[in-house]
């Protein structure tokens, strides 16, 4: 099962959106509930199963849904709910206690469906690069849709109603997965980082909750999502995240300018670590891919397709190698494996560097 | 990298935690991480975040453990987990919540969509403040004639 995922030409993943070069990823999420259940944490195993069985049923008829995959999280095993996980199709929280959970995802994995997570249902849409009007546009179309076939908990003055009142209101999450390695190298980030959190934005790593920031990503969302509407509060995000490229952008430049030669010092040892390593970890991987790309936006790099280094930011994460694989692998032979596949995928790729 | 604790193993643990406004990474061992995981458990987990906040209201004793009608959670409950139980819990405890959101939000006002099954349809008459709020998010949305709909409606009421 899920197999495909390794050939999926078709998905968000080997795109380049707007803007690619700094926002990996744009994400927005609704939580929604049935208004006639208890929220998942207060069900028995049996209602879940009621919910999950209710919503396979229809999923089908849902125009945004029709050609989507229908999955319960007790029928698979450990690695595939973690391949599900380094997709960006489910959250942490989702991988654990299985029972009565469930995901539907669409074949470009743009859409995603948790089932029975913290609420009965939180809807996404994900696009690669800064796309956030596509993520709208899709996920409200999903929304509509859904709130045609199911009653939502919903009170006019407060809103859509969700298990943890910090996403009362609009149930609205909206964020992108920025990659910001000039700002980390000329350690303008932390102040920014700060600032983010003053006024109301989170700031998380790559996976969402509770998640280390690894390979210069950074996952930017709101806090606040009741008394705006959806489209305000996705603009206000869109604003800072506009903010925080230019500054990239400038810090980038700054870079280029001032300290060009070990700029091309680094990200030319990030190619030669990565085309002749035989062990290499994920952390390791994710900070010499993220400089590899640096050089690439900065033109140091030449000839290496971005969405070949995307690939390679997704497929060295540990669930993606022990599915190549076919089986598990300590973390010895993932270091091992990990290493011979970024060889191999840099080596078919031409590379014209700046000097010569 | 060694962890900055024991500077003696390897670091698998990479934390960072936002102090005084300050951020401070951390790269620590699986041994030296334990006792730091008790400490972030108390530190960080949204229902203590909660928990001090409702105790604030002045909850009395007796409004904690009244139940929700629909699920059967109590206040004294949905402190402890911070997470409410159901759509009923919402309207039996209104008093708690609604200063809870205000602080969460800065806000205790829906202003967003509303769900399509017609729900709109439903409910008595809107107050002029909601019909402006739909009014605005008409707007965002471009959905001018929703706007011109909702424009003429308050114009109406502001005539009567």
């Amino acid at each position: 099962m899920l197999k495909d995922f390794l050939t999926n030409q078709d998905s968000w993943l080997n795109q380049e959106g707007p803007s690619s070069d700094i926002i990996f990823s744009s994400r927005i999420r609704l939580a929604r509930n049935f208004s006639d259940y208890p929220f998942p944490h207060r069900l028995s195993k049996f209602k879940k199963e009621n919910i999950l069985n209710r919503i396979q049923q229809v999923y089908k008829q849902v125009n945004c849904l029709r050609k989507s995959s229908f999955l319960r999280m007790e029928e698979l095993d450990n690695l595939e709910r973690q391949l599900l996980l380094e997709r960006h199709l489910i959250s942490l929280q989702h991988t654990s206690s299985p029972k009565g959970k469930g995901v539907i995802f669409s074949k470009d994995e743009r859409i995603a469906v948790m089932i029975n997570e913290e609420d009965h249902l939180r809807l996404q849409v994900i696009s690669s690069g800064f796309d956030l009007k596509l993520c709208w546009h899709l996920l409200d179309e999903l929304d509509n849709e859904l709130g045609l076939r199911f009653e939502f908990a919903f009170m006019p003055d407060l809103g859509y109603l969700t298990s943890c009142p910090t996403n009362v209101g609009t149930g609205l999450r909206v964020s992108c997965m920025l990659r910001l390695p000039a700002l980390v190298i000329t350690k303008r980030i932390n102040k920014i980082l700060e600032l983010l959190t003053k006024i109301s934005f989170t700031v998380r790593g790559l996976f969402g909750e509770g998640t280390a920031a690894y390979g210069d990503f950074f996952q930017i969302s709101n806090q606040v999502c009741l008394g705006l509407c959806e489209v305000e509060l996705i603009e206000n995000l869109a604003g800072v995240i506009n903010q925080i490229k230019e500054q990239e952008v400038e810090a980038r430049r700054t870079l280029l300018k001032k300290y060009k030669l070990s700029i091309e010092d680094s990200t030319h040892r990030a190619l030669a670590i990565l085309r002749n390593s035989r062990l290499i970890n994920s952390k390791e991987a994710l900070g010499h891919l993220s400089m590899l790309s640096l050089g690439l936006d900065l033109g140091i790099i030449k000839g290496i397709k971005r969405n070949v280094i995307n690939n390679l930011f997704i497929i060295s994460q540990p669930a993606h190698l022990q599915k190549i694989e076919d089986r598990p692998l300590k973390e010895q032979e993932r270091d091992y494996i990990r290493a011979e596949i970024i060889r191999d995928k840099l080596k078919q790729e031409d590379f014209l560097k700046i000097r010569n | 990298m060694v962890c900055d604790v024991c500077n003696k193993n390897s670091a698998t643990v990479h934390l960072t935690e936002i102090v005084n406004d300050k951020v401070v990474e951390m790269h620590i061992c699986q041994n030296c991480a334990k006792p730091k995981a008790k400490e972030l458990k108390g530190q960080l987990s949204i229902s203590d975040f909660l928990d001090n906040l409702l105790n604030k209201e002045d909850v009395k004793s007796k409004e904690l453990s009244a139940n929700c009608s629909f699920c059967g959670l109590t206040l004294a409950e949905i402190n402890k987990k911070g997470r409410l139980g159901c759509r009923s819990c919402y309207e039996t405890f209104k008093e708690a919540v609604t200063p809870l959101l205000k602080k969460l939000h800065s806000a205790t006002r829906h202003r967003g969509k509303f769900p399509s099954s017609g729900m709109r349809d439903v409910l008595q008459e809107p107050k002029e403040e909601d019909l402006k709020g739909r009014l605005k998010r008409a707007i965002c949305l471009q959905e001018y004639e929703e706007a011109a709909r909702l424009r003429d409606e308050i114009k109406a009421r502001e005539k009567k």
